[in-house]
């Protein structure tokens, strides 16, 4: 594990990323251009600021904790990529009819799905995933600013998503505790609940 | 911490302290081999590019992240020779951003792919964002020394990057490095929506 690889020992490779880090980052900020760093943290607070997005990303990481490996890493990796294909159909004009009712779903869906400790097997947790990432990603990830870097708002809007997953999965540890357990499953009934009031207010 | 739990983090706040900004040609003030180091740390795309191919490298094993890592320096110096002589390959958005979408998604899937096969990868990535980078630092006072400076950038973030994911155990880690190359290809599909829009 920590053998030598291009001839440079792990240990010593620490030292050197450090000092990597202390160059790149002195001459990042020293040129610091407002539109692209706007970009990077609008896209990183979209997501944590819509509160149905956030329920379903952190749903989602219950789900992948309650269900185990492999479906615990296979869901995270497979929803940004879907996600991200759902985007680039709003963007491309493709209509998705009833987006949000389709995330007010997902919500419920996933928070149902941890409260009553569904395990399908994967193909179709992954389908099922896959498809409410495409209403996440049409509704969400067109949303740019004028004047920002499409790029940094993308990558943003990706990572702060993965790591809402990456809330989910942590609390999901929880789950292997019998206290923890009941928490994770009373956690799932709310965000199903929250997501009855998301498709409420979708519809009406 | 343990040692692969802080090497992580050290990454991860390496990408996170070079981020928010993209310039053509960033102006460090030690001169142009710096200048050139920093362009590549602070252009999203090439970064993007360099961190997939690393991970896609290190996935491989040591013998493809050798290769990858020299088959990209010489490639992207190839490039960055002949852009600074053709400025019309400035403009080529769709295709740097293929690159990245690609490598990131061969990380996702964890591809299997003969050493060669990364090596041709890595050439392609590099020729073509050196050809970019060429065309768009020159026209901006970049010399030869700045390019040499971005060569240096990326041998460092490959040969670490490289050489960490080489040296990874199964498990954990081994999937942090699947989902960062998720969502580098995510990034990329994104980004391919925003140059292919109607009216973009």
């Amino acid at each position: 594990m920590n053998a030598p690889v291009i001839g440079i020992a792990p240990r010593h490779l620490v030292g050197i990323l450090l000092a990597l880090l202390a160059l790149t980052s002195a001459a990042a900020w020293a040129q610091e251009e407002t539109g692209q760093a706007a970009g990077f943290l609008t896209g990183l607070s979209h997501p944590v600021s819509v509160l149905d997005h956030v329920l379903a990303m952190v749903a989602l990481g219950l789900w992948g904790a309650v269900l185990g490996p492999p479906a615990i890493w296979v869901l995270p990796v497979a929803f940004p990529l879907v996600m991200a294909l759902g985007g680039l159909l709003g963007l491309l004009g493709i209509p998705v009819p009833g987006a949000e009712v389709g995330i007010a779903v997902s919500a419920i869906a996933l928070g149902a799905k941890v409260l009553l400790e569904a395990r399908p097997p994967l193909w179709l947790a992954a389908a099922i995933v896959a498809f409410f990432a495409i209403f996440h990603g049409h509704a969400h990830g067109r949303e740019l600013p004028e004047g920002t870097s499409a790029l940094l708002y993308s990558l943003g809007f990706v990572v702060a998503t993965g790591l809402l997953h990456a809330v989910g999965i942590l609390l999901g540890v929880a789950h292997r505790w019998s206290a923890g357990r009941q928490a994770v499953r009373i956690a799932g009934g709310g965000v199903a609940c929250a997501g009855l009031f998301f498709l409420w207010r979708a519809i009406a | 911490m343990t040692p692969i739990a802080r090497r992580g983090t050290i990454v991860a706040l390496s990408g996170l302290a070079v981020s928010p900004v993209h310039a053509h040609l960033v102006e460090t003030g030690f001169g142009a081999f710096y200048d050139g180091f920093a362009h590549v740390a602070v252009t999203p795309a090439d970064l993007l590019v360099v961190v997939a191919i690393a991970l896609f490298a290190g996935q491989r094993g040591s013998g493809a992240a050798r290769l990858a890592l020299f088959a990209m320096l010489i490639a992207w110096l190839a490039g960055g020779l002949v852009g600074a002589w053709w400025p019309e390959s400035a403009a080529w958005p769709l295709s740097t951003t293929l690159t990245f979408a690609v490598a990131g998604a061969l990380v996702a899937l964890n591809a299997t792919l003969r050493d060669t096969g990364v090596a041709l990868l890595a050439v392609v990535a590099g020729l073509l964002h050196g050809l970019v980078n060429g065309a768009t630092t020159a026209p901006a006072g970049a010399t030869p020394l700045a390019l040499a400076g971005a060569i240096t950038a990326i041998f460092c973030v490959t040969a670490i990057l490289s050489a960490e994911v080489a040296a990874l155990p199964a498990g954990w880690p081994r999937v942090a490095v699947r989902v960062a190359g998720s969502w580098i290809a995510a990034a990329g599909l994104l980004m391919l929506g925003w140059l292919l829009r109607p009216g973009g």
